[in-house]
């Protein structure tokens, strides 16, 4: 449609802006759609001899829906991820409110930025560094160990799924309170001077006013961390030390050490799927918060 | 400052963000190989030790490539898409900008993946090349953002008397548009470069032999040994982000002083 440009619809609007965003366009179709298509094509076919061929089956599928191995994983990768997300989303809307309803106005930029700080230096050496911090002979243990606290070292905080939570939880939290903190700055601040001038206390105004109006940022901000941690590698690898895999280290033994293309594909595409289903249906749940604000 | 409770919870928050980060110098400049308290002595050996590295230099100079190349493409990526959706309305403009901005709620394994399974059905050899290929997807949705921001606070009627003056749209571009949004730009390759340079999944996977600067990290762990002069490179790169991000932070006030906006904070 946009290669018929005669005289009048080359002027038009429509073909005006398809003109113009046609290269950013055709590279994500030829770089993320397409490759996507085809993994979801590939999910549904046969791997022999590192030749995926005879369409069309779902035993893949049936493999990875009912396989003990790959229901633990996926069970395991849920799990985490959620309480990832609940840990960062919880820790992360005081520092929002904080950092919006009582730094001056002239100081948010500096406290952002000090928020921001550590989530643009190496995510690997960050994660490395909980594995330093937490682990056997780790900075928390031997800490405690010098000053005389503890007589040997604690067991219960290394290579465990809690070390994976804090780890992912720490690396995510920027993801949490910057989209918090967007909606939390919009909120019209005479709302709550009326709530409070009709005789409701701080507490009653903060859950009946402020909180259902930043819903849409608490919504944006689980979004923002569950989808990504999923399919985080690193953590799993360094932290777990590859005893506690999750997903992604799944997907990367089928599609590259087993060489099954077709099986890493149907990972692949159940991840996304878990993820897309958990995702909506946390969306439903909450949307009369989000019809709430777009009027 | 009525809340006490929350400002001592904010100082806390902070010291959790900070504290890994706190602890690479410390290590760093600590006189053993075993990363434990208490500490040592004071050392500068491992600075050195990471200095004498070859394949340490090797790697930076893969992931500079990448991250100039990956940033420069995304950032042009992201003005095309940043201004044909602030100037026009078009058809499919949602699902367009949807699937352009898709990346940044996809896991980068899933990614990764897909455009390995599809190089290795053409049969394109794994390298640099590749990597970059993934990372202009990676970026360029922060491209679009923060250049969909700075292209929101312009003022079209500045755009309109240069046309009413006789300009025309290339000479309009170059001469109004430009100029207001190049604050944006450089932030948005800022911001880019810092992604590619830190970015981890896809540069494992598409990098093939080629070893970029976060992969060799990654790989150093494994040895014991070698951990002090990783915690030493961790201190020159956090120095170096804070930097960039400086500059970053600096040019988007600018943009915004330019336009005659007001503050509101941060990056995304």
């Amino acid at each position: 449609m946009a290669s018929g440009g005669t005289g009048s619809l080359s002027q038009t609007e429509g073909f005006k802006g398809l003109r113009l965003i046609s290269p950013t366009f055709i590279y994500v179709i030829l770089l993320l759609a397409a490759p996507l298509a085809t993994v979801i094509v590939y999910s549904f076919m046969t791997d022999g001899n590192n030749v995926v061929e005879r369409p069309f089956t779902i035993a893949n599928y049936v493999t990875v829906w009912t396989g003990r191995v790959y229901q633990a994983i996926m069970l395991r990768s849920l799990t985490v991820s959620m309480a990832v997300t609940l840990a960062t989303v919880l820790l992360a809307y005081p520092i929002a409110y904080y950092v919006s309803f009582h730094v001056a106005p002239s100081r948010k930029s500096l406290w952002l930025f000090l928020i921001t700080i550590p989530f643009w230096t190496s995510y690997i050496i960050r994660v490395f560094l909980w594995k330093v911090i937490l682990g056997y002979n780790g900075v928390i243990n031997s800490g405690l160990l010098s000053i005389g606290i503890i007589d040997e070292p604690l067991t219960a905080i290394n290579y465990n799924v809690g070390a994976m939570i804090t780890t992912l939880a720490h690396a995510y939290a920027p993801f949490a309170i910057l989209p918090i903190f967007v909606v939390l700055e919009k909120i019209d601040r005479s709302l709550l001077e009326a709530g409070q001038d009709l005789g409701e206390s701080r507490i009653v105004t903060f859950l009946r006013v402020t909180l259902p109006l930043s819903m849409p940022g608490v919504i944006a901000a689980v979004l923002i961390v569950f989808i990504p941690t999923i399919g985080d590698y690193v953590t799993p690898d360094l932290i777990g030390g590859g005893k506690l895999p999750m997903i992604a280290n799944m997907i990367e033994v089928q599609m590259l050490k087993q060489n099954n293309r077709a099986l890493g594909s149907a990972i692949a595409v159940s991840a996304m799927l878990i993820v897309a289903l958990v995702s909506i249906v946390f969306v439903l749940w909450n949307r009369r918060f989000l019809r709430g604000n777009s009027r | 400052m009525k809340s006490p409770g929350l400002r001592i919870y904010a100082v806390a928050y902070l010291i959790f963000l900070y504290a890994p980060i706190i602890l690479l110098p410390l290590f760093a400049f600590n006189d053993s190989k075993v990363i434990a308290f208490p500490l040592s002595g004071f050392t500068t050996a491992w600075f050195g030790e990471m200095w004498e590295d070859a394949q340490l230099w090797n790697a930076l100079q893969n992931s500079l490539i990448i991250a100039v190349a990956s940033a420069t493409l995304a950032t042009l990526l992201g003005l095309f898409a940043a201004r044909a959706s602030t100037r026009f309305g078009f058809p499919g403009k949602g699902p367009i900008l949807g699937l352009i901005m898709l990346p940044l709620v996809l896991p980068e394994m899933i990614m990764a993946m897909s455009l390995i399974v599809v190089l290795l059905t053409l049969g394109i050899p794994l390298s640099i090349f590749t990597i970059i290929l993934g990372h202009i997807l990676v970026c360029t949705p922060f491209a679009v953002a923060i250049l969909t921001s700075a292209f929101q606070s312009l003022d079209r009627s500045l755009e309109e008397a240069a046309y009413d003056l006789g300009e025309s749209t290339f000479s309009t571009f170059m001469l109004i548009i430009l100029p207001l949004v190049w604050p944006g730009i450089v932030s948005a390759f800022l911001i880019s470069f810092t992604i590619s340079l830190d970015e981890f999944i896809i540069s494992n996977f598409l990098g093939g032999s080629d070893t970029v600067l976060s992969v060799y990290i990654f790989g150093q762990f494994r040895f014991p040994a070698k951990v002090p002069s990783m915690m030493a490179l961790g201190t020159v790169l956090v120095l170096l982000s804070i930097t960039l991000l400086a500059f970053a932070e600096y040019f988007r006030r600018r943009g915004i002083a330019k336009v005659g906006g007001k503050d509101t904070g941060g990056f995304l």
